[in-house]
């Protein structure tokens, strides 16, 4: 099953589009699903999980940051991840990445079609080079993947997709806070990623800004279909965009729930609130 | 149009005049010293008129003199930055990707670096005699300690992020010098170009003057010994338009390769 390089026409064939079908399986525990047949063969032929952690810690010195961790995203879910800050959400995610290893445990990330195994990460800050024009730093996406003007010419159609084309020649310096994120966005994405990381990736911009991410972001990701990992300390976008939301809590998953909403999502309809409100109160506990 | 062509000219006069101020005072300056010289002001032994130097100029030109200390001395400046700019360059590349090579050469450079070179004259004059060995070996030693401070300094405050952000796009090392830390650096490292330039002219100089047998500096001494104050101001003049040249090339190379810096933007 093609999880990548899917081209836009055949959206319909998205595992991300989650069908009825698909969300009913999801949401009825493994072994229930195929009482006679061997469950996890079905199951992957649906679903494969694009990454899994098995009993995953990490300690920084007599820190305990996460501990024992055991989380499987299916291939094409957007997850969110939320907790208060030190909580070990952003340590999550460089273990994802392999931007750092744990201390005890498995994490698996599988391969996508064709072995494109890759994860991007898209962090709080732009990180644009300021010294490459705008192209130029989305080509940096696909370093040791496509060249010259091949590579030129992926870098523009992603710009385009962000609405950014007419920028392809500027300086980074220039742009405003949301451009430059959107130009991050787009260097993610260009070599076409399995899996994105999203560091609080909006968490710097206005509140504005950031709705028009969320919505760019959304219509992204059910076009390329890729899985994403959304850690954010911002409840209301996670609901918005997430088909499920865990929350980190002391190194623990404390809770770990679907957002089986329709998309477009609108943003303070009553179920969204109320999924808000559930979460919050694990947060902060249900007196507060 | 009129109106249009009429504004035009009038952005470029304002323009030639932005530039030209700062060339405003220092011709008052001409101005009033020639003045000063031919009102008997000024003593002409102490210091000769402006037309008495160009005088001079010209005779030096025609004879072909000038040409050709100035063009020694630039041969020894040029080559003496060449030496002691690329060794100071290799070192501060090196130590500041390599903790290892840091570790090793840092202390010990900077424990040259404060001794100042022109104390060295004597021994330099010892070991090379007042041959280009010694003008060279003065000039190099002296352009190399900015050019290596500055480009470990720039090396060491490229942005980590930016860095990271290489290794989890897949950079090779090679890619990741040549792409992030190297233009990162490049500013410091022309801050350090400029510095080094300055400091390369006024080596020279004191070199030159005190032991040489051609070149700008040795013209100055003669001058002095045969009383030609005139040419002696001839020789500091260039010295000084020298200077200003060498710094208006090493501008030009950074408004080239620093476009994208925001200092830099015209638009």
């Amino acid at each position: 099953m093609s999880v990548i390089a899917l081209d836009q026409k055949a959206k319909d064939a998205r595992p991300a589009r989650e069908t009825a079908e698909a969300r009913a399986l999801r949401e009825t525990t493994p072994t229930h699903w195929f009482p006679y047949a061997a469950p996890h063969a079905r199951g992957r032929d649906v679903r494969e999980n694009a990454f899994s952690f098995r009993g995953i810690s990490r300690k920084f010195g007599d820190k305990t940051v996460l501990d024992n961790i055991d989380l499987d995203v299916p291939a094409g879910q957007f997850i969110a991840v939320i907790g208060k800050s030190g909580c070990g959400k952003s340590t999550l995610l460089r273990l994802l990445t392999g931007l750092d290893r744990p201390t005890s445990g498995t994490l698996t990330v599988n391969k996508g079609a064709e072995g494109q195994n890759r994860t991007r990460i898209m962090f709080q800050e732009p990180r644009l080079l300021p010294w490459a024009r705008i192209a130029k730093n989305v080509e940096v996406g696909l370093t040791g993947i496509a060249k010259g003007p091949q590579a030129h010419e992926q870098s523009l159609a992603i710009l385009r997709e962000v609405g950014l084309a007419d920028r392809a020649k500027e300086w980074p310096s220039v742009l405003s806070g949301g451009q430059r994120q959107r130009v991050a966005l787009a260097r993610a994405l260009v070599a076409h990623p399995y899996i994105l990381a999203l560091d609080e990736p909006l968490g710097a911009l206005d509140a504005l800004t950031r709705i028009e991410m969320q919505q760019l972001l959304e219509r992204i990701w059910l076009q390329q279909a890729f899985t994403a990992v959304l850690v954010t300390h911002d409840v209301s976008e996670a609901v918005a965009l997430a088909d499920r939301v865990i929350v980190i809590d002391h190194g623990r998953i404390a809770l770990d729930i679907d957002i089986p909403l329709e998309r477009p999502r609108r943003h303070g309809s009553p179920e969204l609130a109320r999924l808000e409100g559930q979460i919050l109160d694990t947060l902060f506990g249900s007196a507060a | 149009m009129m109106k249009s062509t009429g504004q035009s000219l009038l952005h470029s006069g304002a323009a030639i005049l932005r530039n030209g101020t700062g060339w405003l005072l220092p011709a008052l300056i001409v101005l009033a010293w020639e003045i000063a010289a031919r009102t008997g002001l000024i003593s002409p032994n102490v210091m000769a008129a402006p037309s008495a130097v160009a005088e001079a100029f010209w005779r030096l030109l025609l004879s072909g003199e000038l040409v050709r200390n100035i063009g020694v001395s630039t041969a020894r400046a040029l080559s003496g930055f060449v030496i002691g700019g690329s060794i100071g360059l290799v070192f501060g590349l090196a130590n500041g990707l390599s903790g290892l090579s840091r570790n090793l050469t840092d202390t010990t450079l900077q424990m040259v670096r404060n001794i100042p070179h022109l104390a060295l004259i004597p021994l330099v004059i010892l070991w090379f005699g007042i041959d280009e060995e010694a003008k060279l070996f003065l000039v190099a030693l002296g352009v190399f300690f900015p050019i290596y401070v500055n480009t470990l300094l720039g090396i060491q405050s490229v942005d980590p992020q930016l860095v990271e952000m290489g290794r989890v796009y897949g950079m090779s090392r090679a890619t990741l010098f040549f792409r992030v830390i190297l233009p990162g650096a490049l500013p410091a490292i022309f801050v350090g170009l400029r510095y080094a330039l300055g400091i390369m002219w006024l080596t020279l100089i004191v070199a030159e003057t005190i032991a040489a047998s051609s070149g700008l500096g040795y013209m100055a001494m003669q001058a002095r010994e045969f009383l030609l104050i005139d040419v002696v101001v001839l020789s500091i003049l260039i010295y000084a338009l020298l200077g200003k040249l060498a710094d208006s090339f090493a501008r030009l190379l950074e408004r080239l390769t620093l476009q994208w810096h925001p200092a830099f933007q015209t638009a």
